[in-house]
């Protein structure tokens, strides 16, 4: 029966075994934020929160036996009693009306990249805030639509309803945080361009949590790229110091993105993650490549307590390319978790995985990345690499590559590496005149420096140099965190 | 510039030198010549720092401090560098970056300002005529995908723009061809003053024909048995180690093999 698994589980993830009868109910918790929202929130998305919540309630938290979430004890999430900031009517959010209002442009100076004059999209706490926003999207380019999810639910639904939650299932136990996102779906981001736009200046989505307590948030991120159109987006969360100052107190952010990239499309997504040293940050990415389309993500994590990034790819188009990047700095106690799952349903596709992270302290790091050859994606190249660093010895990561390849004409590489600082190069930097810890910067920022090299937007390559060089691993520092 | 007394060090619990006595001045050049296995490289690697070295007795005195109480990089910012015998690759890292890095370094610990991009480059592009590298090489990581002969002379470019004061180059020549040997050694030369000096560790004597030593010792079995001027490593050449193994009938040596 299900309790002895439990309990096994439990002992896996150094968890009392009380503790999962208080996880097990606890995924009702936030029934009343569900029955508030269906009351107030946008109506056309009645059924669908009806539908995801009750799948949540069913679901329940995940546990550390699901396999996605074996090395990922979500406990204390679980156990913590998050509250949702803005139940507010529609359009807005009246709280967040408040919040944003107290926060100005100056607090948000740290998540600001230098040289890029585009459209910023900023939502606080979940709730797209025009007045935050609103003059960047202004003089949007022509054919390129930028709008509150909300706004749109209420003044043309047409625009998202065929896409919202298509591509983010929330069916199986694993995908719960989907589930609670969707189930509790309020407000967001949708970006649509035009076919044969190109967006030449970068898209930023700003993800901010403010205000004191215990807050969670459930961004929902919708990009529709037309076909043969061109854009690339940062998605960037982290938070401002709550009124009361109160820094330490542990928020959530559970945030779903679903992309649909067109035949012949181009998007870049790059994803930021500077949580607070004690957030957690839960978010998965679902995408669909046309034919010829070409999409590429870089998720950056740099400061949570857990970080766990699930990236979806489906590649239904003959000859797409999909690339997965990620960089991942994890010190302190904390746990970043990256999964990814590209499915080759269509032949003719390249995908490129490349993953590093570098470990300090006692934190933990998981990958884990999944490729699906179909049985006739014929002529697939999946290409997967994960190398970690780990600067201490008490860190540590799990990594694990997952082949399923049904079709017999392909080509699937994967590889994994796990090292340590090299002894000799250290010596080399040193007799050279660097001390311990510029070498040890300079060879940690040496590590990084191909995935680097493949961002393209010079200010987050800058912001990265300056977090890589400058933070000096092992010094107690809570968070890589710029903000 | 620098007194080795009675320097003894063990490396992997075996003892490799057993008290090696050296002095060098300012304005001189001393070559320090051995068979495989005799402790130069050993002796090369305890003056610049190099941690699993450990050293058991004696001291070395450097312009007047105890050099065996400095990190590896206080001596280099002090002005002594290391040419290794086996330069690191290290991906990533461009040697123009590595080279602003250590140069700055140097100079702040000199008293002078630190040098900006465009002063750097100025700097560089100066020294790599002489030693006849092409400016890609700065853009490029360090050492990775160099040949022997470009590592090697990559070390002696780093030894040019850092201007020590005591160079302790440890076979730089070992895999150089003659022309690749001349170069370096134009460089070495070219850093030659009355303020400086240079300790040149090497196998063959060859190299000593480009850089002309003022002093040559003879390194057996971890101690120096015999010193001489540069006609001692003439003789070296032509009669070979076992001449000296013989001749001074040092114990411990039979491992290692008279010569090449």
């Amino acid at each position: 029966m299900d309790r002895d698994r439990d309990v096994r589980s439990s002992r896996r993830g150094d968890e009392p075994i009380e503790m999962m009868t208080e996880v097990a109910e606890s995924h009702e918790i936030y029934r009343t934020e569900f029955e508030q929202i269906q009351r107030q929130g946008a109506e056309n998305l009645r059924s669908l929160r009806e539908r995801a919540f009750g799948q949540f309630v069913h679901s329940g938290w995940p546990t550390t036996r699901l396999e996605p979430w074996r090395f990922t004890n979500v406990a204390p999430i679980a156990r913590s009693r998050f509250r949702l900031p803005s139940v507010g009517t529609g359009v807005g959010g009246d709280n967040t009306a408040d919040v944003a209002g107290a926060i100005d442009h100056t607090q948000l100076a740290p998540f600001e990249l230098a040289g890029i004059d585009g459209p910023r999209v900023v939502c606080i706490n979940g709730r797209f805030s025009s007045a935050l926003s609103g003059a960047s999207l202004a003089t949007l380019p022509a054919g390129v639509e930028v709008h509150g999810l909300a706004d749109v639910l209420a003044t043309n639904p047409a625009l998202v309803e065929s896409h919202l939650s298509k591509l983010a299932g929330f069916d199986t136990p694993a995908s719960s945080f989907t589930a609670l996102n969707t189930g509790l779906l309020q407000d967001g981001v949708v970006v649509r361009v035009a076919a044969h736009t190109v967006v030449e200046t970068p898209i930023q989505l700003l993800f901010v949590t403010a205000g004191g307590g215990q807050i969670m948030t459930h961004p929902r991120v919708l990009v529709l790229a037309g076909e043969q159109s061109q854009l690339r987006l940062v998605e960037s969360y982290g938070s401002v110091p709550g009124v009361t100052g109160d820094d330490d107190t542990p928020y959530f952010t559970n945030a779903v993105t679903e992309v649909v990239v067109g035949d012949g499309a181009v998007v870049d997504h790059h994803k930021l993650v500077r949580e607070r040293a004690q957030a957690y940050h839960i978010a998965s990415m679902h995408l669909t490549t046309g034919r010829g389309s070409t999409f590429s993500s870089h998720a950056i994590t740099l400061g949570g307590a857990i970080v766990r990034n699930d990236v979806r790819a489906e590649m239904n188009g003959e000859d797409g390319e999909c690339t997965l990047n990620g960089l991942y700095l994890a010190n302190g106690r904390s746990l970043v978790d990256n999964h990814t799952t590209i499915h080759h349903a269509a032949p003719h596709c390249n995908s490129h995985e490349l993953y590093k992270g570098i470990l300090d302290d006692q934190s933990r790091a998981v990958f884990n990345g999944k490729i699906i050859v179909a049985i006739d994606a014929q002529k697939t190249d999946a290409k997967q690499t994960n190398k970690a660093l780990l600067l201490s010895e008490d860190a540590q990561i799990n990594t694990k590559p997952e082949l399923e390849i049904f079709a017999d004409d392909v080509r699937c590489t994967h590889g994994a590496t796990i090292g340590q600082l090299d002894e000799n190069a250290l010596f080399y930097l040193r007799a050279r005149g660097l001390d311990v810890e510029q070498a040890r910067n300079v060879l940690i920022h040496a590590f990084a420096s191909d995935l680097l090299n493949r961002i393209t937007i010079p200010s987050i390559r800058a912001q990265l140099d300056d977090v890589l060089l400058q933070q000096l691993p092992g010094t107690g520092h809570a968070s890589f965190a710029i903000a | 510039m620098l007194e080795v007394k009675n320097l003894h060090a063990r490396v992997g619990g075996r003892e490799i030198l057993k008290g090696i006595d050296l002095s060098v001045k300012a304005g001189e050049v001393h070559a320090i010549m051995g068979p495989n296995g005799s402790g130069k490289s050993t002796l090369a690697c305890v003056l610049a720092g190099r941690d699993e070295y450990h050293v058991t007795d004696g001291s070395v005195d450097y312009e007047g401090s105890d050099l065996l109480d400095m990190e590896p990089e206080e001596r280099a910012r002090a002005g002594v560098f290391l040419a290794f015998q086996y330069p690191v690759e290290i991906p990533g890292v461009n040697n123009a970056y590595l080279l602003k890095a250590a140069l700055n370094e140097v100079r702040k610990h000199r008293g002078d300002s630190e040098l900006d991009a465009i002063d750097f480059m100025e700097f560089v592009k100066e020294r790599m005529g002489v030693l006849e590298i092409d400016q890609g090489l700065l853009k490029r990581p360090v050492n990775e995908g160099f040949s022997g002969g470009e590592k090697k002379r990559n070390e002696i470019f780093q030894m040019v723009v850092l201007e020590p004061k005591l160079a302790i180059m440890d076979e730089t020549d070992s895999g150089l061809d003659i022309d690749a040997l001349k170069v370096v050694s134009r460089g070495v030369n070219a850093l030659r003053s009355p303020e400086r000096a240079t300790v040149v560790v090497t196998h063959y004597q060859r190299l000593l024909n480009y850089i002309v030593p003022d002093f040559v010792h003879v390194l057996s079995g971890g101690r120096i048995v015999k010193t001489g001027g540069k006609e001692l490593a003439l003789e070296l050449e032509e009669k070979g180690y076992g001449w000296i193994e013989t001749e001074t009938s040092a114990p411990h040596v039979a491992a290692t093999s008279p010569s090449r």
